[in-house]
């Protein structure tokens, strides 16, 4: 075996032209592996072998495997019931089973069991379980345990429109790791000179469902329109295909009164700072209440188009369209009250996160 | 005080220097601008038997710009570590931080407790205290070392080692120069983190855009819905970027120009070292064929090649013959929006041209683990007989599923991305954002981007053991270890559960031989990392499989390889990304005495 191999080393490098000439005229044509791995001597290089040469000497060439990625993707493992199938794909690139090959990893995979798994702490039996508990403790935390803060202004603007100037805010703030989270949302607008004419705030907890969702459970108080209102909410907020943003939410109010919404976005890149973003929210109430104005049906819809300029991912300004729309009741209610039903407002303001 | 005023203003004088001469060159890119005529020093080198080391905050100038960093001894890269074949070595490390720090000493052989992993193999190394690691050096090559704590190493808390061997070296140089490559940002390693928790693709600035669609860039528009509906981003190729990150070589960025000086006709070995956090580098020097000599310290069988990808963690050995004149060595990003540059040269103060970015990679349906039912091209023979079961241990591929099936033009892909049945090891949580519905052998692929770069680009199937295996038994059974990851969140993990979640580590029993097929269900290449041990990647080789300490598991694909567990005592297994590591992608091995051998 040993002079074969030595063979096939020593007319490897007469043949493999024109590369080995490159390397060094050193290598050795008579540098057996095992003397090479001691240090003695410098063995010749590989080069890509022609398959012609490989079937030369099919037994002792360690080099016939190098014709291997002639093969492409063929999956090179070999196992009890399939081994033919390798063989045949070698015999197609022109190769035969070298001989070296029957051992290793052409070896096929016995099925003997797997241990059952002890506890990771055999570092106690050095240094001791008092001074290992803590940083094993420390490991788990530090690999995938961590938690997050974030506060993000999703809307936060100045509105142009008939009338008195508005203002409006969209935000949300969560504290927590990667399954479960704290999470507090607020919105509002209002009118320069007459103050806030509706907010809300809401304390929920949420939980990861999935890769892209998460379940939000919790409390909304409305600060205004007088009279305030607590309501118990359930909801849903995620990532959808076609990477739509979207969120939606029952509340059940203190008064019996179940309102529904239904929130998206979508970030349309134009370049890699400047982005449109369509927006929408519906609102939606089982029921007439006449004391904040909301009609059954869907009650009012909101449809915005803004253009942002990215300077930091955190920080983006952005100008933009926002109509705004009350609809059945809701629009008769509001009439009979002598507001407007319908508005389009010229928007700016800025998109934040920190 | 003083000093640090002094360095000021030295730095002041420099940046202006710099300034000016970027002003008559603003037409090269950023990368060729030059600070200086390049710097010749080698890195600073530690040696013996008894080594003292420092893990102390410094400041280092990249580019022109300083930079709090975490060093050793001063110096970062850490100094290079010069060991012997054959003796023991003491190494007394100072943790100089306020915090706990660690040193690994990634891919040597030696006894469980001295491997440095805080929480696996000891306590750590306490602020203020020093830690004498102890071992018998038993092997010869190049390696690294690094912090296990924290995110210490993204900071500079990183160095190489090199062993020489006992006798004389099989392989044979005239000169040798160590080249560790790395990334470094200005950012904090731990705001870097928050950021990609808070927003996936913070760092991607070369997204698919309207603008380019309009200009018929990148995907048409049917490839672009259809990704859409799956929620995939096909320039989703590295979480951390240029955009935030200056890719290092011995710690000097591209400006600086870090220069190797040879005499022509030398045989130079270089030994790469990519000690980066998060970046995996395609490695070339235009003019000159690379022979691949090395791999993760273990010598092969030269291959001669072109260009090469590294992944993190992994070092090369690579022997080149220059003529009488200056070469660029090009470290590109995967993603290419950087490159690490240095150059080979004959004298100081010479330079060569420094070849453009190259377009970035787009992500493939390959990519995704779709590689199965790519066999339009007739590239992939495939078994027609290769049931489930043994697809999952790797054993054969099996025939691709029918294209309509499997949603392929619309999207109803959306189904078929997560169907966990084809997994049914991994757990069903949210770090799942996908499993690969057929995942294909890679290794006879250059990686990323390399398909059509018109050279020869180094595979793992060109890898060759110079010597037979010291093992080369039928593995005693197969095992499959599933990398999985949440891009939106920001999750990774293996088979589904974080590090923070496993309720039992992965179990072996000494000297047993399993075949471990890593399947990965990302978009994303991840470099596993078993300490403690080499592993054979099965890629028919037989009794010469290349050993490994390190492997990159190409997106969507596998790989597959044959461990002799043989070091009594707990191991960290992991992605060598930092930060993939540090939310979760990493497990515990226990290697324990077979029963009646006695604990």
């Amino acid at each position: 075996m040993k002079p074969l191999l030595l063979l096939a080393g020593g007319s490897l490098l007469a043949l493999a032209a024109p590369a080995a000439a490159q390397a060094s005229q050193q290598a050795q044509t008579d540098c057996p592996p095992e003397h090479a791995a001691m240090g003695h001597c410098k063995p010749a290089p590989a080069q890509k072998t022609p398959p012609s040469q490989t079937k030369g000497s099919p037994a002792a060439d360690p080099h016939a495997g190098h014709a291997m990625p002639n093969t492409g993707e063929q999956v090179p493992q070999a196992s009890n019931s399939h081994a033919g199938h390798d063989m045949s794909d070698m015999e197609r690139t022109g190769e035969k089973m070298p001989g070296h090959d029957a051992g290793g990893t052409a070896l096929p995979a016995g099925d003997a069991p797997a241990p059952t798994a002890p506890e990771p702490d055999y570092a106690d039996t050095v240094w001791g379980e008092e001074a290992m508990s803590g940083s094993r403790r420390q490991l788990r935390k530090e690999h995938g345990g961590g938690t997050f803060a974030q506060v993000m202004l999703n809307l936060a603007e100045y509105r142009v429109h008939k009338g008195r100037d508005g203002f409006l805010w969209d935000a949300e703030g969560w504290f927590g790791g990667d399954i479960n989270r704290l999470v507090v949302k607020t919105e509002g607008s209002g009118a320069f000179g007459d103050g806030v004419e509706d907010a809300e705030i809401q304390a929920l907890y949420a939980r990861a469902i999935g890769p892209y969702f998460n379940l939000q459970a919790g409390v909304r108080y409305d600060i205004s329109p007088d009279p305030s209102r607590t309501y118990a909410t359930i909801g849903f907020e995620g990532l959808a295909p076609y990477w739509f943003e979207v969120e939606g939410a029952l509340f059940l109010s203190d008064k019996g009164d179940v309102l529904g919404r239904l929130e998206g976005y979508y970030d349309q890149r134009i370049t890699q700072r400047w982005i449109l973003q369509p927006r929408a929210e519906l609102n939606f109430a089982a029921q007439d209440v006449p004391e904040t104005g909301i009609g059954s049906g869907l009650s009012d819809v909101e449809l915005g188009l803004r253009l942002r300029y990215e300077i930091a991912r955190e920080f983006a300004p952005y100008i933009g369209v926002s109509w705004d729309r009350r609809i059945g009741d809701t629009a008769r209610f509001a009439r009979a009250a002598g507001d407007d039903v319908e508005a389009t407002s010229f928007v700016m303001g800025v998109r934040a996160w920190f | 005080m003083t000093i640090s005023k002094l360095d000021r203003r030295t730095f002041f004088r420099g940046a202006a220097l710099a300034g000016g001469t970027a002003a008559f060159s603003a037409w090269l890119p950023a990368w060729a601008q030059p600070v200086s005529a390049g710097i010749a020093r080698p890195l600073p080198t530690v040696s013996g038997t008894d080594i003292a080391l420092r893990i102390a905050h410094q400041m280092m100038t990249i580019d022109g710009r300083e930079s709090h960093a975490i060093g050793i001894n001063g110096t970062v890269p850490a100094p290079l570590i010069r060991l012997k074949e054959g003796t023991t070595v003491r190494l007394s490390v100072t943790n100089d931080l306020d915090e706990d720090s660690s040193i690994h000493w990634h891919g040597l052989l030696l006894p469980f407790h001295m491997d440095g992993v805080p929480g696996v193999s000891f306590p750590g190394i306490k602020p203020r205290s020093t830690f004498v690691y102890e071992f018998p050096v038993q092997q010869t090559g190049t390696y690294w070392y690094h912090s296990h704590s924290g995110l210490q190493e993204q900071m500079g808390h990183y160095g190489p080692i090199v062993i020489d061997p006992a006798g004389p070296d099989p392989i044979a140089s005239d000169r040798e120069h160590v080249i560790v490559l790395s990334d470094h940002s200005q950012l904090h390693p731990h705001a870097i983190f928050r950021k990609l928790k808070l927003q996936g693709g913070y760092f991607n600035y070369r997204k698919q855009t309207l603008g380019g669609l309009v200009e018929g860039k990148d995907q048409p528009l049917k490839d672009r819905l259809m990704w859409g509906g799956m929620r995939m981003d096909p320039t989703d190729v590295s979480d951390v970027t240029g955009s935030t990150y200056t890719f290092l070589v011995n710690g000097h960025g591209p400006k600086d120009n870090w220069t190797a000086l040879f005499r022509a006709g030398e045989r130079v070995r270089l030994r790469f070292v990519n000690a980066s956090a998060m970046t995996t580098f395609n490695v070339r020097i235009p003019g000159l064929r690379l022979t691949i000599v090395q791999a993760d310290g273990l010598n092969v069988r030269p291959v001669a090649v072109d260009e090469f990808q590294m992944a993190v963690a992994e070092t090369y050995d690579v022997i080149v013959e220059p003529e009488d004149r200056a070469y660029t060595l090009v470290g590109e990003s995967v993603d290419r929006s950087g490159m690490a540059r240095a150059t080979l040269a004959p004298r100081e103060g010479l330079v060569a041209e420094v070849p453009p970015l190259r377009p970035r990679p787009l992500a493939t349906m390959k990519d995704m683990g779709m590689g199965g039912m790519d066999h339009g091209k007739g590239s992939t023979p495939v078994a027609t007989d290769c049931p489930p079961e043994h697809a999952a241990m790797g054993h054969c591929t099996p025939a691709p599923v029918d294209h309509v099936a499997m949603g392929h033009g619309s999207g109803g892909m959306n189904h078929s991305m997560r169907d966990m049945s084809l997994a049914p090891t991994v757990k069903d949580t949210a770090t799942v954002q996908t499993i690969s519905p057929m995942p294909v052998d890679r290794t006879g692929e250059p990686g990323q981007g390399l398909d059509d770069v018109g050279h020869k680009v180094l595979v793992y199937r060109d890898l060759m053991a110079l010597t037979r295996n010291p093992d080369v038994r039928a593995p005693d059974r197969a095992m499959e270890v599933h990398l999985t990851g949440n891009m939106e969140r920001y999750m990774w993990a293996f088979d589904g559960e974080k590090l923070s979640e496993v309720k039992e580590p992965i179990p072996f029993i000494k000297d047993e031989r399993v075949r471990v097929t890593l399947v990965n269900d990302t978009m994303m290449g991840h470099p596993i990392h078993l300490h403690g041990h080499f592993f054979e990647l099965v890629t028919g080789h037989g009794e010469f499989a290349p050993r490994k300490h390190t492997v990159q598991v190409q997106p969507g694909g596998k790989v597959t390889f044959d461990v002799t567990t043989d070091a009594i005592g707990d191991w960290a297994f992991h992605c060598h990304l930092l930060y993939h590591m540090h939310a979760g992608m990493m497990q515990v091995v226990t290697v324990r005495p077979r029963t009646g051998d006695g604990a």
